[in-house]
């Protein structure tokens, strides 16, 4: 067995991180890896297409119903999916009350300290929640954690400015550690030149644009049996578009330190591929009434 | 009223008619209380079993909790080390409170550091805490290494000790080769003793893991030897002198022996003693590591297994007779050293001390609860003194204490009696010393109101506390006492035979009634 490799997938909510996680996965256990997916969205929807379940008892949960986390087993919390896929969910709170972040950090101490990490895997993932929005969700980075990571993105403007803020959130950390930006994964929104896009905003950070998933229904119909496309239809295209980002990551060797954009570097960009229109800011803060004056002395 | 001639403390200043006046007319004109029999009546129903079995349907409610959290162990592990700084990343509030916390127990100035987080530590992060704090801190303590720590606020935001650190040292607030290690310690989880563990483990770690090369086993001959949450003075002193006289060359990995005693001399130390970092450096070439409180140091223990490559003896904590036996032969088997002429005349002793007292303590029933390790291996001495203990409450358990504590008492018919409690609380204890009346109580200070409210009850509820334990804030001097080996066994008979012998005295004082028994021979 090489060396474990351990990923944080990052990305703007709703992007299509657990999908594209979920399908990467398959495809790298497919390919004989020893997988483990940590799913760190009290969502807890990480795991779902793995194990074809609604959704996994995530660790809080069954610390909260066990009383304390020490009260729980490796096993309690831990289920084998697709593949020999090891699958664990943080859980956190419901919406509006708690801290999810701290969740996140007490579901990962949890599986260092039951030896979750054993030396047969190949590969760790964590499905991280949308934003970096507290130190919580930056706990899958932290020293001797992801040293990689990947950022899920589309040609949306959004979803390019997520990207870019979650650049930001790396340099703290490379600077003071190995964590490094591994690629930009495009999930295509078929925007108009979206793989030039993402590719040339790859290159401004600095890093790669390690592949273009394209969009194909057979993702939906995988996901509404709760299965991912390599499992419920091995033969068709996409599956391949899976396997062949699971080739390129288990192949990449690209590791960097970010360069974020500046707000007016990233809005360039998106001017010259049409994203976003030039503004004119001879308008802006003018109600209709003062525009009819002002046209009127025009 | 006070006169200036004869100033009088509280007690016994309010017991003066005056005073109780005011307070009748203030119970009565502004406090709305209910009526005295009333408050007899809810207090008569705490004391019965149906109140008990209330209050042991508790789930989310701790009442006098028998531990303190993670930040305060770490601390007292931090301050063993010579001329460490502790600097406890979070609020202010929380160190002020482990400083007086030790203060009041060992009656010496402790000086911790707080970087003092507020409400934009808490929305921005502490980085820039960690780094003014870390500049500051270097300069202005003279401190050789700072240990750092973190409570609650910094854990729950998720501040990255190493990232922050590292940082630190990248920008140049702290020069880069100050050392600088840290444990992460979320008081919400575990105890002071998980505390214990994770700071020594932290401080092991930064001194020892990239710096392995050309590190064996047995290179320096010595031995090392981690207390654990330790705060009888007298363990350090004791583990040390039997030791010496073995002839054995040992390390103690956190030592604040010294700066926890210091002399009344004019000079203020700040720093006193402890473990350097050359000892650090130097442990992982011992022949191998004694745990003296196994139960409560899984982190350090592992650390030292893997990355040391010690075989860490399987021993209990060396209280009691078997147990030091044990401890000594284990640590005579592993250095070749013999057992010396000194150290079994002192087991004699205190067998013959044992022989003693037996009569006064065979068949007493005591109740008892402090940490995992300490309520074992008192519970293993008692068993070998002919004390039955009763109830064992140990809030900070686990489930290898469960195990170990069902072990040792269905060793011995006197535990056949006992229960055990594992994540009770003192009021959990309450209950139990109503329902099921021990003679004795063994714990730290807070057992007083145990005592208190059986009293209220009447003087044939009272359950008289013993204090060993911690904190012991209403004693003096007892944290310079021993409770481990064959000394600290001697400690522990004499102060729980003459416990029963004041007791039986203060029942037997009464003139012509039971007197007869108030006898000057026991």
């Amino acid at each position: 067995m090489g060396k474990l490799r351990q990923c944080a997938i990052y990305g703007k909510g709703g992007i299509g991180k657990s999908t594209t996680t979920q399908n990467l996965v398959s495809a790298l256990a497919e390919a004989g890896k020893k997988v483990m997916i940590v799913g760190c969205d009290p969502k807890a929807d990480s795991t779902r297409l793995i194990l074809h379940s609604k959704a996994q008892a995530t660790v809080m949960h069954l610390a909260a119903e066990a009383g304390s986390v020490e009260d729980l087993e490796l096993e309690d919390v831990m289920a084998i999916g697709y593949g020999g896929v090891k699958c664990v969910e943080s859980g956190g709170p419901e919406p509006g009350v708690g801290c999810a972040g701290r969740g996140v950090i007490t579901a990962i101490n949890f599986l260092e300290e039951e030896g979750a990490y054993d030396d047969d895997l190949d590969f760790v993932f964590y499905d991280v929640l949308g934003d970096v929005v507290c130190g919580g969700f930056a706990m899958p980075i932290r020293e001797n954690k992801a040293q990689e990571i990947y950022i899920v993105v589309s040609g949306e403007m959004m979803a390019m400015y997520a990207a870019n803020n979650i650049a930001k959130g790396i340099v703290k950390y490379a600077n003071s550690g190995g964590v490094r930006l591994a690629g930009l994964i495009c999930n295509s929104r078929k925007v108009d030149r979206e793989q030039e896009l993402i590719a040339a905003l790859a290159e401004r950070l600095g890093t790669q644009m390690i592949h273009f998933v394209p969009r194909d229904n057979v993702v939906q119909h995988a996901e509404i049996r709760r299965m991912t496309v390599i499992e419920y239809d091995p033969t068709c295209k996409q599956a391949d578009e899976y396997r062949e980002l699971a080739r390129k990551i288990i192949e990449n060797k690209k590791l960097v330190i970010p360069k974020p954009l500046e707000m007016d570097e990233l809005e360039e960009l998106l001017m010259e591929y049409g994203v976003i229109e030039q503004e004119d800011e001879s308008i802006i803060g003018k109600s209709k009434a003062q525009e009819a004056a002002l046209a009127a002395v025009a | 009223m006070q006169v200036v001639e004869d100033i009088k403390p509280c007690y016994p200043l309010f017991r003066s008619d005056d005073y109780k006046g005011m307070i009748a007319r203030k119970r009565e004109k502004f406090e709305e209380a209910p009526e005295k029999t009333k408050v007899d009546e809810v207090f008569l129903w705490t004391t019965t079993k149906e109140y008990q079995d209330l209050n042991f349907k508790r789930e989310a409610l701790t009442i006098n909790p028998a531990k303190a959290c993670q930040p305060l162990g770490a601390a007292l592990c931090g301050l063993g080390y010579h001329k460490t700084m502790v600097y406890i990343h979070g609020s202010q509030g929380c160190v002020a409170y482990f400083r007086t916390y030790f203060n009041r127990h060992f009656k010496e100035p402790i000086a911790f550091i707080a970087d003092s987080m507020t409400e934009d530590a808490a929305v921005f992060g502490g980085q820039k805490n960690i780094h003014e704090g870390l500049a500051n801190a270097s300069k202005l303590y003279g401190a050789e290494m700072i240990a750092v720590c973190t409570t609650c606020i910094a854990e729950v935001i998720g501040d990255d000790l190493n990232a922050f650190i590292n940082n630190a040292k990248k920008e140049g607030y702290i020069g880069k080769d100050f050392p600088v290690p840290f444990a992460h310690t979320p008081s919400f989880v575990g105890s002071h003793v998980t505390g214990w563990d994770n700071m020594e483990e932290g401080i092991l770690r930064y001194f020892t893991l990239n710096e392995m090369e050309g590190k064996t086993p047995g290179k320096n001959g010595k031995i090392n030897i981690v207390p654990g949450f330790e705060t009888y003075l007298g363990n350090y002193r004791v583990i040390k002198r039997m030791l010496r006289e073995m002839g054995v060359e040992f390390t103690m990995l956190s030592d604040p022996e010294e700066v926890l005693d210091t002399p009344a001399d004019g000079t203020y130390r700040m720093y006193a003693g402890g473990t350097t970092i050359e000892e650090v450096k130097d442990a992982p070439n011992a022949i191998t590591t004694f745990l003296i409180q196994p139960l409560g140091l899984d982190k350090t223990k592992k650390f030292i297994e893997n990355t040391w490559n010690h075989e860490v003896p399987k021993l209990n904590i060396p209280m009691g007779v078997e147990w030091t036996d044990e401890w000594l032969m284990k640590i005579s088997e592993v250095t070749g050293k013999p057992i010396p002429e000194s150290l079994t005349k002192e087991r004699g002793r205190l067998l013959d001390m044992m022989t003693d007292s037996h009569a006064w303590l065979h068949g007493k029933k005591m109740a008892l609860y402090g940490d995992p390790d300490f309520t074992l291996g008192l519970t293993k001495f008692l068993l070998e003194l002919g004390v039955e203990p009763t109830h064992i409450v140990c809030h900070n358990s686990s489930k290898r204490w469960e195990k170990a504590m069902k072990k040792v008492l269905e060793s011995s018919p006197y535990g056949a009696q006992a229960k055990i409690y594992p994540g009770a609380d003192l009021w959990h204890l309450r209950s139990l010393c109503f329902t099921e009346k021990p003679d004795f109580l063994i714990g730290n200070s807070y057992g007083k109101y145990i005592q208190r409210d059986t009293l209220h009850k009447g003087k044939e509820f009272e359950v008289p506390l013993i204090r060993i334990g911690f904190p012991i804030f209403d004693r003096h001097h007892l944290h310079r006492m021993t409770t481990l080996g064959y000394e600290g066994a001697m400690y522990i008979l004499t102060t729980l035979v003459n416990a029963v012998l004041d007791r039986l005295d203060e029942e037997t004082r009464y003139m012509a009634a039971t007197d007869y028994n108030y006898d000057l021979i026991r």
